[in-house]
């Protein structure tokens, strides 16, 4: 290419041409972001829809009521990743230390601290900010923590594989938006009454796949011991 | 200028910082993170441009950031898989075409 030296690095003309386009690109975002905004939003329709959603929280009744699709393939986004990188390959095989008594000391701490604070964010996301997403978030993080410390994910129950956490969130929100389907109604569209114990299964079961599929993504490949 | 519009103004330019790292930059853990730059300049745009001056922000573009960054966190990972198979299997964190550059920078700009 004419424009590249020798070595590939890209040359004078070519970064020339790149921050003529980035400059034009920024200068009409600014310049619609400068315009009128696209007025009233949708503040007010949330709003007014809000007690029939089964929430208190705006924004989690719109992840999980009016916009409820986005969020099931949101999870299916997640799952399909986790196949994705177990399908290229087993986890690196992290040179095996003895983890430091400070990690140790920590985990003790932080584990527990992080099960009560997922839990909470988990029940908070009805009336305030929080959620499924969020919860999942830290316990994910506490699996990172759990895994450094030379911890194998186990499940308590035997005969039970640990992948079937990783698509419990996917199939009880599938099996809800199928299962109200059965009383005549569109898929997601809760019965009256019953969409806040609903969102409540739902972001229970997305919550526990999330963190399983966070932690899963941290160690980076299908572990070994899994087929 | 609200706050709002501030953060938006921000994130377009964490965007062009991104596109102009994404097409620069030979090492592919370079362009993931750029990737994820031009991301966060997405989601300012979008929370930015939906919190007005006076009264409670939108919380459609709140919710559509929430599903975004957990979108964009599985396409890091997913990514980040790739360049870990890409460096197993070549040798060295780079695009076919991008190998013989220097992907550390190390003779300066």
């Amino acid at each position: 290419m004419a424009t590249r030296r020798v070595g590939g690095e890209p040359g004078l003309l070519l970064r020339a041409g790149l921050g003529v386009l980035l400059i034009a690109t920024a200068a009409g975002l600014v310049l619609a972001l400068l315009a009128e905004p696209v007025q009233p939003g949708l503040t007010d329709a949330v709003a007014g829809a809000l007690a029939a959603s089964g929430t208190d929280n705006p924004v989690t009744a719109v992840l999980l009521n009016f916009r409820g699709y986005d969020t099931l393939l949101e999870i299916a986004v997640l799952t399909t990743t986790l196949v994705g990188v177990w399908a290229l390959g087993t986890a690196p095989r992290i040179r095996e230390t003895t983890p430091s008594p400070i990690l140790l000391g920590l985990n003790s701490v932080l584990l527990p601290l992080a099960a009560l604070i997922g839990a909470y964010l988990l029940w908070v996301g009805a009336t305030r900010p929080g959620g499924a997403f969020q919860a999942g978030a830290v316990l994910a993080a506490a699996g990172v923590l759990f895994i450094l410390a030379g911890r194998r994910p186990a499940t308590l129950i035997p005969d039970v594989p640990p992948r079937w956490s990783l698509v419990l969130g996917l199939a009880i929100f599938l099996a809800v938006s199928l299962a109200v389907m059965i009383t005549g109604r569109h898929m997601l569209e809760y019965p009256d009454g019953l969409a806040g114990p609903l969102i409540l299964v739902i972001e229970a079961a997305a919550t526990l796949s999330i963190a399983a599929i966070l932690a899963g993504l941290f160690i980076g490949g299908r572990p070994e011991d899994e087929p | 200028m609200t706050s709002g519009s501030m953060f938006a103004f921000v994130g377009v330019g964490l965007l062009v910082i991104g596109a102009w790292a994404l097409a620069l930059r030979a090492h592919l853990i370079r362009k993931i993170l750029a990737i994820n730059v031009m991301g966060s300049g997405a989601f300012l745009m979008l929370v930015g441009s939906g919190t007005p001056a006076a009264g409670p922000p939108d919380p459609v573009p709140q919710a559509m950031v929430i599903t975004g960054i957990v979108v964009a966190i599985s396409a890091t990972a997913l990514g980040l898989a790739l360049v870990l198979r890409i460096a197993n299997a070549t040798g060295k964190p780079a695009l076919p075409e991008d190998v013989e550059r220097d992907l550390m920078d190390e003779e300066g700009p």
